[in-house]
């Protein structure tokens, strides 16, 4: 869904930059890749305020639960929970485990599948709100939280720490260490150093990976809907305006279309892989 | 493309979130559907439980019912028996009766018969004398002749 920017000096490339800006402490565009001294105040707020969100929609359903005939919330919810702790059975084989990793994967699927959902919102619409509200037309405000890599780099990274916590569980540190030095390639101390360097590009390469590809299909994602919204947006100032009226209408709506099983899928991977990798740390190379 | 100090706190909320499903969303779930399925179970057990039941009822009924048809048979065939035993006691008494009666008739037809006779021997004895009397013209006096009459009497039987 798109709304075109009515502000008219803006030009698409600014409009997009403009939108594509987060509102954070300093209170302009971040200006290195990586910047620890800066917080996104727009990721955080919709990603806390849905994951509240998350946790009372399941505890809504948790404390409705019986073993009567269940309603329809309460059946789709139970139906999630299911199709979750079936999908955890079949990866990760210790039950002492999946009772934190299990709801743990619910609440990842559910949580980035409404912060993914939030693309669905027309892009001007809450930015819109919001610089009204300050009455300054130049605020920043991003709505999607799983389009900020911070945010997704921060649940993979929650991820990889889990990964480590269980390596060492399992395995004790001493064969955690031992498994970090032997394998792929195998135990002679000349290789030692490969094996290594392979185990921390794994791990790097997951979780990087991990967070990455839910930030690119969210980002590219929102940057479709925004390029859609700015064909819409020429609307006013072109002579042929009204085609490009009827294409943003087309290509909103399909791209939207489109973009439920986008957020529904990535989610999904998102929740799959936490239990891959997390699994993966049970078992030994 | 930029990372920055939201990714330690993302990671945080990450981590309660889990933390709170685990604790407060997941076990009363998974406790309500372990308790739905061991109903199923439970139900389906029972069904078949009754299915068994009704099966072994209907037989047991088909018995009965067979025992029943049996006895009943029996017992027509007992009251037959009895009823044919009446009818021919019946008979038996009922000719007895008729007997007797029959006989009794005749034995009091024959006392009749003889006090009948009885009465028309006095009677023609009189008649008799009262012609012998005409016949003669005087009184047989009948104390005097009672032996005569007597003797006539006697004759006359």
């Amino acid at each position: 869904m798109a709304i075109a920017h009515a502000t008219e000096a803006l030009t698409p490339s600014e409009y997009i930059v403009h939108h594509l800006t987060h509102l954070n402490n300093t209170g302009a565009k971040q200006v290195d890749i990586i910047d620890w001294s800066v917080i996104n105040y727009d990721t955080l707020f919709f990603s806390v305020g849905l994951g509240l969100l998350t946790v009372f929609i399941l505890w809504l359903a948790a404390r409705r639960a019986t073993s009567g005939v269940p309603g329809r919330f309460q059946g789709s919810i139970e139906m999630l929970v299911e199709m979750v702790a079936d999908q955890a059975k079949g990866i990760i084989h210790s039950a002492e485990s999946r009772r934190f990793v299990a709801p743990l994967a619910l609440t990842v699927f559910v949580w980035i599948f409404l912060m993914n959902a939030m693309d669905l919102l027309p892009v001007d619409l809450i930015p819109k709100l919001w610089q009204e509200a300050t009455h300054d037309e130049h605020a920043f405000m991003r709505v999607v939280a799983t389009a900020d890599l911070s945010a997704t780099l921060g649940m993979s990274v929650g991820v990889l720490l889990l990964c480590l916590y269980y390596n060492i569980k399992i395995k004790g540190l001493g064969g955690w260490t031992h498994e970090l030095f032997t394998t792929p390639f195998g135990a002679h101390p000349a290789l030692w150093p490969v094996n290594f360097a392979m185990q921390i590009i794994e791990f790097l390469a997951k979780t990087i990976s991990h967070g990455m590809r839910l930030f690119g299909n969210m980002y590219a994602g929102e940057l479709v809907f925004m390029l859609i919204a700015l064909m819409g947006g020429a609307w006013a100032v072109s002579t042929s305006g009204i085609l490009l009226a009827i294409g943003h209408i087309l290509a909103g709506t399909a791209w939207a279309i489109f973009h439920i099983l986008i957020i529904l899928l990535q989610a999904f991977i998102f929740m799959m892989l936490t239990l891959v990798y997390i699994g993966q740390a049970h078992e030994g190379h | 493309m930029i990372v920055n100090s939201s990714l330690f706190i993302q990671l945080i909320v990450f981590l309660l979130l889990g933390g709170f499903t685990m604790k407060f969303v997941w076990p009363p779930i998974m406790k309500a559907l372990d308790e739905r399925a061991k109903k199923i179970a439970d139900g389906l057990a029972a069904a078949d439980k009754a299915k068994d039941d009704l099966a072994r009822a209907e037989k047991r009924a088909v018995d009965e019912l067979r025992k029943a048809r049996e006895s009943a048979g029996d017992v027509r065939a007992t009251a037959e028996r009895n009823a044919s035993q009446l009818i021919e006691d019946a008979h038996a008494e009922a000719n007895r009766i008729v007997v007797k009666a029959r006989e009794d008739a005749r034995a009091e037809a024959g006392v009749a018969v003889e006090q009948v006779k009885q009465s028309l021997r006095d009677q023609l004895a009189q008649l008799a004398v009262v012609g012998a009397e005409k016949i003669l013209r005087r009184e047989i006096n009948p104390q005097v002749h009672a032996d005569l009459l007597a003797n006539l009497k006697q004759e006359l039987q």
